[in-house]
């Protein structure tokens, strides 16, 4: 086994471990989250118990969201009469891989020096250095707004496959709602792009690592914090959530385009919704909140302004830039989950109008600006 | 003769008047999430500090201190001054429960001249019962009342949501100061020898 292979294979498991664990417990995140907002309790019933013992582990319901996926597991998969086969087999899984693949690009943190880490396997490493990220492409980001489309398919096949009137619906919501926000979300990053000259992630990433005037975090947030709001509101629409559910509305197509399916099918489409959030979180992190980036930390330690160094040995350096952009998209997630409980549902005629007549002006007006002013600073 | 008049759409007073700043949305949006996030960061805090940050009350484990004084509750037995009930189990209330739910087992008893006939087993089945009252309303005897609190009703057994004789009398024992009974012999006063 080559090195390289290796620190791949170590890559992709830690990127399913941490979007397969965001996607179990945002489901509580979102229950309690809800709960605590609105003065309830939440998801406190379930448990663990200890074999053998009468030992109960509560932990604040944090085990719902294993008697939900058992459930999921354990249920009729239930079909409908008139649908068709390949289609309505292939909707989840449309659905759910491309989510996944985006984090591909993602760098979860710095520069990784496995030599450094392990002394007694230095030899075979031969000193290379790998970017934390599994697919180390140069198109990076456009490679996500690639897989970002895919994900309509999915939404699209389910409905028209299942053969119901509903879903059908709520197919047709989802591909022109995704469609709209995809251009918003893509116009929005274009001056992102301008300002960084590049749409390699891993660059993006490292070109906001230093400061600007002195004291300021180079973060995207701060040279294009427009767009960082326009990219957020356009990002949550492409994930079908409140206030943009329309293609799952339960109150007017109950639940839209993956009405028909059941069972695990259906939790599937729940996970990578839930995944997805994950993913947003990320994506936000990575282009506007600096990535694994500490304000004033280099590869060496911190570095306050004053010029004052505190030096930190490599395996520290990697585990604080993990554990950075961990809690980054946490709390991006959290925000989601914030805006998801406080804001009524659009109109649909609104929310076209919305993304044509409000997002999109402001968006391309912000290109124009942001265009002009690299032009004229560089 | 009245002439038709033409159709005037009604103007309604409360038509929706919304400022540039309603319409333009994101910044009520952000006044929106003010509120909520704050709310939810109060509740965290209050959680965080070991406190109770809801309004909800745990259902079985907690018992709400704001019944109604008339609440329906939990039904009880009344007690004569030596302890034993009142009950003559004259069945009215199990003939009267809609719900089918009182089940009483008569005994004679030839020691007590004034009440031989007692209930052996009184018990009610709390998987059935519709707290109507109508058993305390059919009493002749002001032997069976309902309290505000409510019962333990959740459960995982049918079985085991019956309210046995014993928990009905001393549960919280009350006796019907209404009604005095003749103590040591001595007949209460106004009443006839």
């Amino acid at each position: 086994m080559s090195p390289d292979l290796a620190v791949s294979l170590v890559y992709i498991a830690y990127a399913f471990a941490v979007l397969l664990t965001f996607g179990a417990v945002l489901t509580w995140v979102e229950r309690k989250q809800a709960a605590i907002m609105s003065d309830r309790i939440g998801a406190n019933r379930a448990y663990l118990r200890i074999p053998f013992t009468q030992v109960k582990l509560v932990w604040w319901g944090l085990f719902h969201g294993m008697a939900d996926g058992l459930k999921l597991l354990l249920k009729e998969d239930f079909k409908p009469d008139a649908y068709d086969r390949l289609a309505y087999a292939l909707g989840p899984w449309l659905a759910f891989a491309p989510v996944m693949l985006v984090f591909a690009v993602i760098p979860f943190g710095g520069t990784l020096d496995p030599g450094l880490l392990f002394p007694s396997l230095a030899d075979w490493f031969g000193g290379r250095t790998y970017p934390m990220q599994i697919a180390p492409l140069d198109a990076g980001l456009l490679v996500v707004f690639a897989f970002a489309g895919i994900s309509i398919i999915g939404a699209m096949l389910a409905g028209w496959s299942s053969a119901n009137k509903f879903s059908l619906l709520g197919a047709l919501r989802a591909g022109s709602q995704l469609i709209s926000y995809e251009l918003v979300m893509g116009l929005t990053v274009l001056g992102l792009i301008l300002i960084f000259g590049t749409v390699d992630l891993v660059s993006i990433v490292e070109q906001q690592s230093g400061t600007v005037l002195g004291f300021l975090p180079a973060w995207g947030i701060v040279y294009q914090p427009f767009a960082a709001i326009l990219f957020m509101v356009a990002a949550i629409a492409e994930n079908k959530r409140i206030p943009f559910d329309l293609p799952e509305a339960e109150s007017e197509l109950i639940s839209g385009y993956f009405t028909e399916y059941s069972a695990m099918k259906q939790g599937m489409f729940m996970l990578s919704e839930f995944i997805e959030i994950a993913i947003i979180a990320a994506l936000f992190t990575t282009l506007f909140l600096g990535g694994y980036n500490l304000p004033w930390m280099t590869d060496a330690g911190f570095v306050l302004p004053g010029g004052q160094l505190f030096a930190m040995s490599h395996g520290w350096v990697v585990v604080i830039q993990l554990l950075t952009f961990l809690t980054k998209v946490l709390l991006l997630c959290s925000f989601q989950i914030l805006v998801r409980w406080t804001l009524p549902r659009f109109r649909w005629d609104q929310l076209l109008t919305f993304a044509w007549r409000f997002l999109l002006p402001l968006a391309v007006a912000n290109l124009v600006v942001t265009a002009v002013a690299v032009w004229a600073f560089t | 003769m009245s002439r038709r008049r033409s159709y005037v759409r009604k103007r309604y007073w409360n038509k929706p008047e919304m400022g540039w700043w309603e319409r333009a949305y994101l910044f009520e949006v952000v006044r929106g999430l003010r509120i909520t996030g704050g709310v939810f960061l109060a509740n965290l805090w209050k959680w965080m500090t070991g406190r109770k940050g809801a309004l909800t009350a745990y259902y079985p484990e907690e018992i709400r201190a704001d019944y109604a004084a008339h609440n329906r509750g939990k039904h009880i037995l009344t007690q004569r001054p030596d302890g034993r009930p009142q009950c003559i189990a004259c069945n009215m209330c199990a003939t009267v429960c809609p719900a089918q739910c009182i089940e009483i087992d008569a005994a004679f008893d030839p020691d007590d001249a004034a009440h031989p006939k007692y209930p052996s087993r009184f018990e009610i089945d709390y998987s059935r019962c519709v707290f109507c009252g109508f058993c305390v309303e059919a009493c002749p005897e002001d032997a069976i009342r309902m309290l505000k609190e409510t019962p333990a009703l959740p459960g995982f057994d049918r079985g085991r949501m019956w309210l046995t004789q014993d928990e009905l009398l001393n549960w919280q024992p009350r006796q019907d100061v209404a009604k005095p009974y003749p103590v040591a012999g001595r007949n209460p006063p106004g009443d006839a020898p």
